[in-house]
């Protein structure tokens, strides 16, 4: 204990970031044209950094492993993002914000990051309309705004179901912007494979070009991570099935702590799983559950014949129905935050409600909305006596405005319409609050290697409401990274171009050419999928919704054997030279397993439930999660020592000046 | 299912491309087409062979990085959807399905049906922007009120993902839909309206030293284009663009 120093400035708690940014160095507007960074990934956090700090003067080289930044995973993002502007009035403020947040991540988050935050939050609405970001917007004109889990107020701003998408546009024509300026210089289908460190410092990556394979060097000033989180380590999840640990695991390997690996969203509203060919997950909009009921057959006879195909779930009647979250949570109702409405599904699948062939779902109804909104629509349309078939052809209209993407979406996959009978939906891995450990200047424990939104750990604590991660990839990018890294580049204004030809640069070449070819030499058994199947069957069963001691020192093992097995008996066709997508995932999966036990290992370590980690051991007579603040009111964060069983546990302790933790509660 | 697959081969951009024939047995209806894919380069791997390198990301048909012509249609024979999007109840048992990349001078093959959709990003490059300093000085979101209809037909015209089918179902190879879309997307929006006479004078010059085609109304990338965008876009940036050089 003791080497973590969060360097959260003193002072009353709304004053903080502005005392911080009135006292930190500032560069010289001349002296930032002598300075390059390097920023790895380019998605909300990543892009909307780049842009700032190449409009700021800094020399930015930019590196992805899309084809264009424009499909970094940000853009998958559907329901939107969340600003105290109090626009409806409903009594929103910062402060508030910041509550919901801090409370939403079940008080495992740092209080002076999650208030700048909310601080900012107003911010980001104002620049992304002026960059043509074309948020929903009311007849008269201003911004329309909605409802997300976890909280009381309207304040979430949305672009239809494709909010992630419209903000990634506007970050990236930002980024375009400075590209047509000669200030950012773009490297796509590039992979960061290590960091480089020289006098403790991060001074560069190796980079592999994914086109013609060869290994690359490029060195900066500082370097920036924004490479979003590890979700894939499941095999199945949300996430695009490119997003890997790679950037961040490298950098963990060179020293940057890793914290709280255990947090693991699970997202309460995914298409179930179909079979076992099935390469990803789809979300479907937490939005959704403003107008959506959650529920399931109240009797277990209605359940078997719904899955025998016996029984269609219009045919149930009301009083036969479940609506398990409204029962349970009267206060939020179908509005509870992710982790409760996630353990409350599987806990009546686990009881033998699910709903299709295997039992894992439950119904999202949206037969009430559609009611509901045609009688408002028959009214306010002056049309009377409208009858019933009346009535859903203008609420179904009403709902297509408000979901028609993502209805559309859930037809095509499952095949069956969404209007006509209710959508089937099961919790997956979504996102993940665990990453690099930083500062409150976003700072590793690699000076000069700074870490931003998913990637880092920093705000979501352990559990992420909704509509907060793209808040807080944007604020991290447009306005915190932008002035904490000024103060750490001040000190580097005579510092002049950092060499490539350094031994530092040669060892690190060297590393990852080794690896490469090590990852060539196995002995052809298996393909990369097949161990990255396995593993993720691991972490679902024994990491997932719920964990145990015993099932998590099971995991731990076998995920160790897996990886010797891996690195002998993995098989990967072709050259190392030129494209080879295999070697790409090898390497990716060679990361995972690396993660996945440390993950195990965290989540053993932290014997209490909170937000995403739900250990069974701790919990309350009525299911809810157990917290144990006296003992673990703390940030792990993991030291690389080589094997992650060997991984040293460091904690910096959460203080909570502000905020009173309490039992959190929904009902 | 059993189907026939016929898919292009291509070792890098100098190579010779050639059509490669595999039966591939056991595709369930739930697939979706690119989960095929992934069916069959697991039985290439594990036969020693080298399998086929496509596009693909999100696949939740967002991301706009899987591409593929399957059976000459940019994304296949559905509407509105992406090829990740894709699935195989669409296809018949028996079936022979022939995959290949888009086609288009200006998107050089770089492996297999991986094609390079670089130009895109130098259109944008070029002015798809609204030049604010992300400074976060801004004026506030509500200062400027804009009318429903614009801002959905804003929304509408932003959808676009870039993946590029417009471009492979035109017989030109024209890229006036997606270069259209940010155009429309600006103009329909105040703040977009400073600029609006650079912006779409350097895009369509980006957009012809690319080597992309002119459009000639055919309006195939509409019916292609698995967001739906609308021919309308192509008409707005021609009337910005006639307006934008007979200003003087």
């Amino acid at each position: 204990m003791g080497i973590l120093d969060s360097k959260v400035p003193k002072g009353p708690l709304a004053a903080k970031w502005t005392q911080h940014k009135n006292d930190i160095n500032l560069v010289n507007p001349a002296n930032k044209r002598n300075i390059d960074i390097i920023v790895v990934g380019t998605g909300l956090a990543g892009g909307s950094a780049a842009a700032t700090l190449a409009e700021l003067g800094y020399n930015v080289k930019t590196f992805c492993y899309q084809d264009s930044p424009r499909r970094a995973h940000s853009i998958a993002a559907q329901g939107g993002i969340n600003a105290a502007k109090n626009y409806q009035g409903d009594g929103d403020s910062a402060y508030r914000l910041f509550y919901d947040t801090i409370k939403g991540g079940d008080y495992r988050s740092r209080e002076a990051n999650v208030y700048r935050l909310a601080e900012e939050s107003a911010n980001i609405i104002d620049q992304c309309v002026a960059q043509g970001v074309p948020f929903a917007r009311e007849y008269g004109g201003l911004l329309d705004n909605r409802s997300f889990g976890g909280v009381l107020v309207s304040r979430t701003f949305y672009a239809k179901g494709q909010t992630g998408q419209q903000l990634l546009l506007g970050a990236y024509s930002a980024m375009n912007r400075q590209i047509n300026r000669g200030k950012i210089q773009s490297f796509n289908r590039h992979e960061m494979m290590d960091m480089v460190l020289v006098d403790g410092k991060a001074r560069g990556i190796i980079a592999r070009d994914l086109v013609t394979g060869k290994i690359e060097r490029h060195s900066a000033h500082a370097v920036v991570l924004a490479t979003g989180g590890y979700g894939n380590v499941f095999f199945l999840s949300t996430n695009a099935m490119g997003s890997n640990v790679m950037a961040a695991w490298r950098a963990h390997r060179r020293g940057a702590f890793f914290a709280n690996p255990c947090f693991t969203q699970i997202h309460p509203t995914c298409i179930p799983v179909s079979g076992d060919h099935q390469s990803k997950l789809t979300l479907m909009s937490e939005s959704l559950r403003n107008d959506g009921r959650i529920w399931v057959p109240k009797r277990k006879d209605d359940a078997i014949a719904i899955r025998e195909g016996k029984l269609k779930p219009i045919q149930l009647k009301e009083e036969d129905r479940d609506y398990y979250l409204e029962r349970r949570y009267p206060a939020f109702g179908n509005l509870v935050p992710r982790d409760v409405a996630s353990r409350a599904a599987k806990e009546r699948c686990d009881a033998g409600f699910g709903v299709n062939k295997t039992g894992e779902a439950v119904y999202l109804d949206f037969a009430s909305a559609i009611q509901r909104y045609g009688e408002e629509e028959a009214l306010t349309h002056g049309i009377k006596n409208a009858d019933d078939k009346e009535i859903t052809r203008l609420g179904k209209k009403v709902i297509e405005a408000k979901y028609g993407n993502l209805f559309q979406m859930y037809e095509k996959i499952v095949d069956e319409n969404p209007y006509e009978t209710p959508m089937m939906i099961y919790p997956a891995v979504h996102y993940t609050m665990g990453g690099l450990w930083v500062d409150y200047n976003l700072q590793t424990t690699i000076e000069g290697c700074y870490c931003a939104g998913e990637a880092n750990f920093s705000d979501h604590g352990a559990n992420r409401l909704g509509a907060s991660a793209l808040m807080q990839g944007l604020a991290d990018g447009y306005f915190v990274l932008p002035y904490t890294i000024g103060d750490y580049l001040s000190k580097d204004i005579r510092t002049g171009a950092i060499p490539t030809d350094s031994p530092e640069f040669d060892a690190a070449e060297k590393a990852v050419q080794d690896r490469l070819d090590k990852l060539m030499a196995g002995s052809g058994q298996h393909s990369v999928d097949f161990y990255h199947k396995k593993l993720g069957k691991i972490m679902w069963d024994k990491c997932g919704m719920a964990r145990n001691a015993e099932h998590l020192q099971e995991a731990i093992d076998e995920i160790s054997a897996l990886r010797a097995d891996f690195w002998a008996n993995v098989k990967i066709p072709g050259k190392a030279d030129g494209m080879n997508q295999e070697l790409e995932k090898a390497g990716r999966v060679a990361d995972f397993l690396e993660l996945g036990e440390l993950f195990a290992k965290d989540a053993l370590t932290r014997n209490e439930s909170c937000g995403g980690h739900f250990r069974e051991e701790y919990q309350t007579a009525e299911g809810e999660a157990l917290r144990d603040d006296e003992n673990f009111k703390f940030v792990s964060a993991w030291e690389y020592k080589g094997e992650p069983k060997d991984a040293v546990l460091h904690k910096e302790e959460l203080n909570y000046e502000n905020i009173e933790l309490k039992t959190r509660s929904y009902k | 299912m059993k189907l026939n697959l016929k898919i292009w081969r291509q070792k890098d951009a100098n190579a010779k491309g050639e059509l490669v024939t595999y039966p591939i047995k056991g595709i369930e209806g739930d697939m979706s087409f690119l989960e095929m894919l992934d069916v069959l380069n697991e039985e290439l791997i594990n036969k020693g062979d080298e399998p086929v390198q496509f596009d693909h990301d999100c696949r939740e048909g967002i991301c706009g990085a899987c591409s593929l012509q399957i059976n000459g249609e940019p994304h296949g024979p559905d509407r509105l959807v992406t090829t990740c999007q894709l699935h195989m109840r669409k296809f018949n048992d028996g079936d022979t399905i022939v995959i290949e990349p888009f086609r288009a001078t200006a998107f050089p093959v770089i492996n297999d049906l991986i094609v390079d959709r670089s130009s895109f990003d130098r259109i944008q490059q070029a002015g798809g922007y609204i030049s604010v300093n992300t400074s976060g000085n801004t004026v506030d979101a509500n200062a400027t009120p804009i009318n429903k209809h614009a801002a959905d037909e804003a929304m509408d015209a932003a959808t676009c993902i870039g993946c590029g089918a417009c471009v492979a179902a035109c017989k030109n190879a024209s890229a006036m839909l997606f270069t259209s879309a940010k155009v429309s997307q600006f103009a329909l929006l105040p703040q977009g309206q400073v600029e609006a006479v650079d912006r779409v004078q350097n895009m369509v010059r980006q957009m012809d030293l690319e080597g992309f085609g002119n459009c000639t109304n055919t309006g195939a990338c509409e019916i292609e284009c698995p967001k739906g965008i609308s021919l309308e876009n192509i008409a707005r940036m021609n009337r910005e663009y006639l307006s934008a050089t007979t200003k003087g």
